[in-house]
């Protein structure tokens, strides 16, 4: 999902990356007006599993494997804005410390994961609960098919970006189907995988759960 | 009131459980990416990543020649690494975008 330096020509990522400069410094800003202090910690060990999460190639098919997202399960954990600083965190410490996804690449993982990945795969999270019932179970399939479908979805974005300054001359069609259907097997273990630890958090302490109807947040005592 | 200093406890153990020993198992195809530009032909078009010598890079593949001790000091040191880099920029936002209320 990383991509490296070189697939996306300079001026494309350097574009992407002043976007996402613009979008992490939006997000901070947005996080600070709704993330309580008793929040703080928790937030962060998001992005902490998220990496730890993240480090567990699971295999897909044979020779191809997958790695958790995590952007939908950042963002029902600590809301939207706040999971696309956690996925950002994520990939900036991936960069700079592991070598993992190029550092000319950065807007563009960002772009992808922490964008698409967790705003927009909130944002489907949000219509799926509306047709949903509102108790935990409404949330888990929510939030299952939510980040399936956010996977395919990010790697959109990479197509999108192939598209606008990809550096090799392989046809659009080609290079579409194989993401394509790599990335719904992909998605299908984002959603097995996003839907258990959301079970699990929800049904022991769904009050912390930012994307739960029961969450009650600490956001009524930011409000005394 | 309920206990948050638990749940993160329980949390960072499980985060790190994931990050040193589940890790081990991860599987060392190439992922979705890697693999369709390996099959399309562009895997080619990829640079050397400008930090490639730094200790850590691959996550620690040259660090020894044992892949779990690799695999469980970065894991570790990533863990560490973006609990912090999370928990300082979250403390900031709060700091300086504080919603204007009444302080209790």
């Amino acid at each position: 999902m990383h991509i490296p330096d070189g697939f996306i020509n300079g001026a494309t990522s350097a574009g992407f990356g002043v976007a996402a400069a613009g979008g992490l410094g939006a997000a901070i800003k947005q996080t600070g007006r709704y993330l309580s202090d008793r929040q703080i910690p928790l937030a962060g060990l998001v992005a902490a599993f998220v990496f730890a999460a993240q480090m567990v190639n699971f295999p897909v098919t044979a020779g191809v494997s997958g790695h958790l997202l995590g952007g939908v399960l950042a963002a029902i954990l600590v809301g939207p804005w706040a999971g696309f600083v956690v996925l950002s965190v994520v990939v900036i410490v991936q960069g700079f410390l592991f070598a993992d996804g190029g550092l000319t690449a950065l807007g563009l993982n960002i772009t992808n994961m922490a964008l698409i990945g967790a705003v927009g795969g909130y944002a489907i999270y949000r219509v799926l609960l509306r047709a949903l019932p509102r108790d935990s179970r409404g949330v888990i399939i929510s939030a299952g098919i939510a980040a399936g479908v956010s996977v395919p979805l990010a790697a959109m974005g990479f197509f999108v970006q192939y598209v606008i300054g990809g550096t090799a001359s392989i046809s659009l069609g080609t290079v579409l189907t194989a993401l394509l259907t790599t990335q719904v097997l992909i998605g299908i273990g984002e959603g097995i995988i996003t839907a258990l630890v959301i079970a699990t958090v929800v049904r022991s302490r769904a009050d912390l759960v930012y994307g739960a109807p029961q969450f009650t947040g600490e956001r009524t005592e930011a409000l005394t | 009131m309920k206990d948050n200093k638990r749940v993160f406890l329980v949390g960072l153990l499980v985060t790190l459980v994931i990050a040193v020993v589940v890790a081990q198992f991860a599987s060392s195809s190439p992922d979705g990416l890697e693999h369709v530009a390996e099959d399309q032909g562009f895997a080619g078009s990829a640079a050397g990543h400008d930090l490639a010598d730094s200790p850590l890079a691959g996550y620690g593949e040259n660090l020894s020649d044992s892949g779990s001790l690799n695999t469980a000091v970065s894991g570790v040191i990533g863990v560490v690494a973006t609990l912090a880099l999370g928990y300082g920029i979250f403390w900031l936002a709060r700091r300086t975008n504080r919603p204007p209320h009444r302080e209790t």
